[in-house]
């Protein structure tokens, strides 16, 4: 069975319907973008697949055992406050909150976690620094660790990059081929397809009627992938 | 001398004043981190004055000895209106609360006219009691309970409020009842608002909350460490202002925000001295590698 499975899934936010009739399914350990311009639906997507917003039709399953609130999600940059007072152990500890039930603490277990995904992601020497003095490349590593903390399966992310230059960029990418290599399954929103295709494995293209959905190589080969990918390197 | 004659005359008054000084600025401190950083520091500013009219309300029932069990239940269900406002976006939230409080205002002053009372008890609801040693046993032991109840519920909840308040969309994808949430901080700004008023009086009771928040954030970048400092800098703020009201035979409630204000500058001097040392150390800061993964 599917990690997750779309099923002819319709979507509006405020009104407007922003998907219709939607049908894919997400394999364990593949790497899909939802990739497309500005109110496309990529993000509204996203959020139904978190649970933060209601089907309007259809419905979403979820296999292999995964729980809607054990997806790791790492939200757009300007969510969060710049001027937040945490340190950065304390925000990648908040990842394993799903973990704790009913607990009022954190116990020796999410600290465990959170200590390893901080090892792996080389944040252990930031780990008492402020988040908010940190550049933003090296906060998006702390989200993507709680991220990590909050799944043990599948991974979303919203415009990771955005506001990063390239190097960074290049860097975190990185970081994410080689968590999805270990076996995380991952699905993100972007609006830079080129980066999106270089990584992912399957995309999905909302705004076209009807919605590209297929694996990396027919998009590049499809007359919607051409124009994007055309557009983008210009 | 005064401070003395007050020690040897009303030790038990003082010490009832000290207790419900000591719970009051402790839960006003804890929640205030939260309620600025979630932006909400004007529903506290608002609430205060709802708090002013309930009491009005209270005192035209002739039930001014046990007022807060009057005033808690309109303040609680005023908190959940403006939360709810600012939340489903039905009305801007600034206006709401703008609304809301004037109203009360009028209402208050109209109510306290009427119910042909003194002058000084509207300047009691606005100001802070002259002494808290006028505190009832009623309304006395309802603050403790309360206070009580609010320190437990926000320790039992930290890492959740922490969660929540940092990033409500990531709380909410990984379970947390971000709704719930909401509504817990609203009732428990609502009665933070209800028992710090009869220390410091409507208009001021919201910057029992929100200075010691905002004056530790100047110095600590840590939410731990930004908690103790605001409710350490809450107490210290409130047993100066407290025997320097004595001191100066003043209300107490202008002497404790008075030392607050105080408070707030210098911690802003430490933290934008802090800042300057702080900078010119960064600029030699090595970067780490990335990922010891590959």
């Amino acid at each position: 069975m599917a990690l997750l499975t779309f099923e002819s899934v319709g979507l509006s936010y405020g009104g407007d319907n922003v998907a219709h009739d939607v049908s894919f399914s997400v394999q364990a350990g593949e790497f899909w973008g939802i990739v497309g311009e500005n109110g496309s639906g990529k993000t509204t997507l996203m959020k139904a697949l978190l649970g933060l917003i209601p089907c309007a039709s259809g419905r979403i399953v979820m296999g292999e055992g995964l729980k809607p609130n054990e997806i790791g999600y790492l939200p757009q940059s300007s969510a969060i406050q710049k001027d937040f007072p945490a340190s950065v152990y304390e925000v990648v500890l908040s990842g394993t909150i799903g973990w704790r039930g009913m607990k009022p603490f954190y116990g020796r277990r999410e600290r465990e976690m959170a200590r390893a995904n901080m090892d792996m992601l080389g944040l252990l020497p930031l780990a008492k620094h402020s988040y908010q003095e940190l550049s933003g490349g090296q906060q998006q590593r702390v989200l993507l660790a709680r991220a990590l903390c909050a799944t043990r399966k599948c991974l979303v992310l919203d415009e990771p990059t955005t506001g990063l230059d390239p190097v960074v960029t290049a860097e975190f990418y990185k970081l994410l081929n080689e968590i999805n290599r270990r076996g995380m399954t991952v699905v993100m929103v972007s609006h830079d397809v080129g980066e999106a295709v270089r990584s992912c494995s399957h995309i999905l293209h909302p705004s076209c009627h009807p919605p590209f959905i297929g694996t990396e190589a027919e998009y590049r080969n499809s007359p919607i992938g051409r124009k994007y990918l055309k557009e983008t390197a210009v | 001398m005064m401070l003395a004659s007050y020690f040897q005359n009303m030790p038990e008054i003082m010490i009832r004043a000290l207790v419900v000084g000591t719970l009051v600025s402790l839960c006003a401190s804890l929640l205030g981190v939260t309620l600025v950083l979630k932006r909400y520091s004007m529903i506290g500013d608002g609430l205060s004055h709802v708090g002013f009219g309930a009491l009005a309300v209270a005192t035209a029932l002739h039930v001014g000895h046990a007022s807060m069990a009057v005033s808690l239940p309109i303040v609680m269900a005023a908190a959940f209106v403006l939360m709810w406002l600012t939340e489903k976006r039905r009305m801007q939230g600034d206006a709401a609360i703008a609304v809301l409080s004037t109203g009360a205002i009028a209402i208050g002053t109209l109510l306290f006219r009427l119910s042909d009372n003194q002058y000084q008890d509207i300047c009691n609801s606005l100001f802070g009691t002259a002494s808290m040693a006028l505190l009832s046993d009623a309304d006395m032991w309802i603050t403790v309970g309360v206070s009580v109840a609010v320190l437990l519920l926000f320790i039992l909840f930290y890492t959740r409020i922490f969660s929540v308040t940092f990033d409500t969309s990531f709380a909410k994808a990984t379970g947390v009842h971000v709704g719930v949430y909401s509504m817990m901080l609203a009732a428990l700004t609502a009665v933070t608002v209800v028992i710090g008023m009869k220390m410091v009086g409507a208009i001021m009771v919201s910057g029992l909350i929100i200075f010691p928040a905002l004056s530790a954030m100047r110095v600590c970048k840590r939410f731990r460490s930004v908690m103790i400092t605001s409710a350490v800098l809450s107490l210290v703020c409130f047993f100066t202002g407290f025997f320097l009201s004595l001191l100066i035979e003043a209300q107490p409630g202008p002497a404790i925000i008075a030392v607050h204000v105080l408070a707030f500058l210098v911690c802003s001097l430490v933290g934008f001295l802090n800042n300057r040392i702080r900078a010119r150390r960064n600029r030699s800061i090595v970067v780490e590698p990335p990922c010891k993964a590959q």
